[in-house]
């Protein structure tokens, strides 16, 4: 153990993790379902948790239904184990599962995440859990859960494509910068959750296993280890991740995701990696590097 | 460095104590008892009880308390309370024309069979602020009948039913769903439907029923019947072998007497549409009566074309734990995908290459 992870004790008046062991038994055994049929959306009898709808409910579930006391936990939303809703959700578990929590991205068995995947390549013994707020990448286009069904079982993709290529035809590139749509094993179109389309490349053959959760939509689904992940995209205008010029103003990074700071009237812009955990090893290992 | 969002549980645990203090306000007047809400917001009770999906007047009374009576919030905590709460029995279908009423009215008649009940009711009150409530005092209670017989109070509906002028509801003893247990799957029986409106948001309800008053998907209706009062509940346990009283609840029923169908092949018939809350909830139970009638647009092969008839549009979005929860979450910092954006329209709005001299 390190300075990095935290133990704690179970509040005994809260069954483990909160949820009651039927639920957690159906979860599993949708998340079995999930895992079968990589990118399918499964429903699930989501229930009502002590935090709101749109906070995490989904990522919450499965990470109570999963979570077992040997556990190692990690939390991070925009990256960050800090930020407020990654504090709330890491003592949230860590009373009623007590498990030890860590901002260790190797030391964790289990990550919850907001919006990111941590810069640390992932090894096979972790599970990613991510919170969705939308879980069809077909919403936006048609709003009718019934008709997006219908598209999904007939891979009936054909308006995913007419709209990347409208927005090529409109702004000259493809204008989705997260939420970026994925193909699943070759077979059913995903919302990767709305990570910057800069992690959508760690998805694909990730040895760990990922699993997303919609709590106000009650639906989940999975990406198996080693599954095949592509971001969708045409020969002449294929796929490409976000750029900066700049490196991190800590780290001095150029290969992390990158938060851009205002640091005055004028507007002054800094760049720091968005990925807190990351940042802080490159600092201590160019510490001890002197 | 950056700390706009940065909190941690310090700034965590002293904005909790921030709304604790906001929520007591100045403590030279006496604290608010849960009783009192209990006993003198009954109709905030009510709201709490039906849309958090619990009936019990204590708990409902102590989220508003908690809530700073906030009702959406009081609903939202009442809701994840009852979410760990065992599951014992579906309950015997409740009698509601064996209510003890304390208000009853049809409009649809001058008179009914044991008559109209004005009933406590903020109907025929002139809306002028009662000065008088500025101070404590006694209130002069309602007169009282001593020996005033009991009659019965047939359901309004059924008699239009007895003539069969309204199309009959059958129960086809159906198992009952639980959209709290097991994911709403579209399209959702009447059943579902109903649960869903139950559990839904008062102001929703009241918004998409007028709208269908004034043509978005009008249905011509009349209320037939609003009746409130009390109750018995009975479950009748497999292990048992006999039904047993649980008690008595206060409910609101409403049953809207709507424009008719029929065919070459089938009679005229007016239709109806269902309301029913926990406590003294008109406004609640004739909004809900009105978008029942009109989710059933499709049963009686009526065009679709306006929101309250839409079933996926009114289920998914009646819920306002759900739609509170992910409005809100906007507040979560969002400052990637921002970033991810910012990133995008920065390369779009960058010319073209070669069409600089243009």
């Amino acid at each position: 153990m390190n300075d990095m992870t935290q133990v704690s004790v179970r509040d005994a008046a809260y069954n483990f993790a909160y949820l009651d062991e039927q639920t957690k038994r159906m979860i599993r055994r949708a998340l079995l379902k999930a895992v079968a049929i990589p990118g399918y959306q499964v429903p699930f009898g989501g229930r009502e948790m002590p935090l709101p709808y749109g906070w995490g409910t989904g990522g919450m579930q499965l990470t109570a239904a999963i979570l077992g006391a040997d556990d190692v936990l990690k939390v991070i939303d925009q990256g960050a184990d800090d930020t407020t809703n990654a504090v709330s959700i890491r003592r949230f578990f860590a009373r009623t599962a007590g498990v030890v929590t860590t901002e260790s991205t190797p030391d964790a068995t289990v990550i919850q995440t907001r919006h990111r995947i941590p810069e640390t390549p992932l090894h096979a013994d972790q599970i990613m859990v991510y919170q969705v707020p939308i879980p069809d990448p077909l919403r936006f286009i048609e709003p009718s859960e019934t008709e997006t069904r219908t598209m999904h079982a007939l891979n009936d993709y054909g308006v995913m494509h007419v709209k990347l290529y409208e927005d090529i035809a409109t702004f000259g590139h493809i204008a989705t910068a997260y939420a970026y749509p994925v193909m699943v094993d070759e077979r059913y179109v995903m919302d990767p959750s709305p990570i910057p389309k800069f992690d959508n490349p760690k998805l694909d053959m990730s040895p760990a296993l990922m699993l997303f959760g919609a709590g106000r939509e009650k639906r989940l689904y999975a990406v198996p280890p080693y599954t095949r992940v592509t971001s969708l995209d045409f020969e002449d205008h294929p796929f490409e991740v976000q750029k900066w010029e700049a490196c991190c103003a800590i780290c001095g990074s150029r290969d992390a995701f990158l938060d851009e700071l205002i640091l005055d009237d004028a507007g002054t812009q800094s760049f720091v990696c968005s990925d807190t955990y990351y940042c802080a090893q490159r600092v201590s290992q160019q510490e001890q590097g002197q | 460095m950056y700390v706009a969002v940065k909190g941690g549980e310090q700034a965590i645990d002293n904005a909790h104590r921030l709304l604790a203090k906001k929520r007591r306000g100045d403590t030279s007047v006496s604290e608010l008892r849960v009783e009192q809400i209990r006993q003198q917001l009954p109709l905030a009770v009510a709201r709490v009880m039906s849309e958090g999906s619990l009936y019990d007047e204590e708990l409902a009374a102590l989220a508003i308390k908690q809530a700073a009576g906030d009702l959406v919030e009081a609903i939202f905590l009442l809701r994840a309370y009852r979410t760990t709460l065992p599951r014992f029995s579906p309950s015997l279908p409740i009698d509601t024309s064996n209510m003890l009423l304390s208000r009853r009215l049809s409009a649809t008649f001058k008179d009914v069979p044991g008559g109209q009940l004005l009933g406590p009711t903020f109907d025929y009150t002139h809306r002028l602020l009662d000065f008088a409530l500025l101070a404590e005092g006694e209130y002069p209670g309602p007169q009282v009948t001593p020996d005033a017989a009991l009659e019965p109070c047939p359901r309004v509906l059924g008699l239009l039913a007895q003539e069969g002028l309204i199309k009959n509801e059958a129960d086809h003893g159906e198992s009952i769903a639980d959209i709290t247990r097991d994911p709403l799957e579209l399209p959702a029986s009447r059943v579902e439907r109903l649960q869903a409106l139950a559990r839904g948001d008062e102001g929703f309800l009241l918004a998409l029923g007028y709208s269908t008053q004034r043509g978005y998907g009008r249905n011509h209706p009349f209320a037939g019947e609003i009746r409130i009062g009390d109750v018995e509940v009975w479950i009748d346990p497999p292990e048992l072998g006999f039904p047993i009283n649980l008690g008595s609840i206060e409910v609101t029923e409403c049953e809207m007497v709507n424009q008719f169908v029929g065919s070459a092949t089938e009679l005229a018939q007016f239709t109806r549409g269902y309301g029913l809350a926990f406590g003294h909830a008109e406004r609640k139970a004739m909004g809900m009566a009105l978008v029942d009638r009109a989710l059933r647009a499709e049963e009686y092969n009526e065009e679709i074309v306006s929101p309250a008839q839409q079933e996926e549009f009114v289920l998914m979005h009646c819920d306002n734990v759900e739609a509170a929860g992910f409005v809100s979450h906007l507040k979560l910092p969002h400052y990637v995908d921002f970033q991810a954006e910012l990133e995008l329209i920065r390369k779009l709005r960058k010319p073209a290459e070669g069409s600089k001299h243009e």
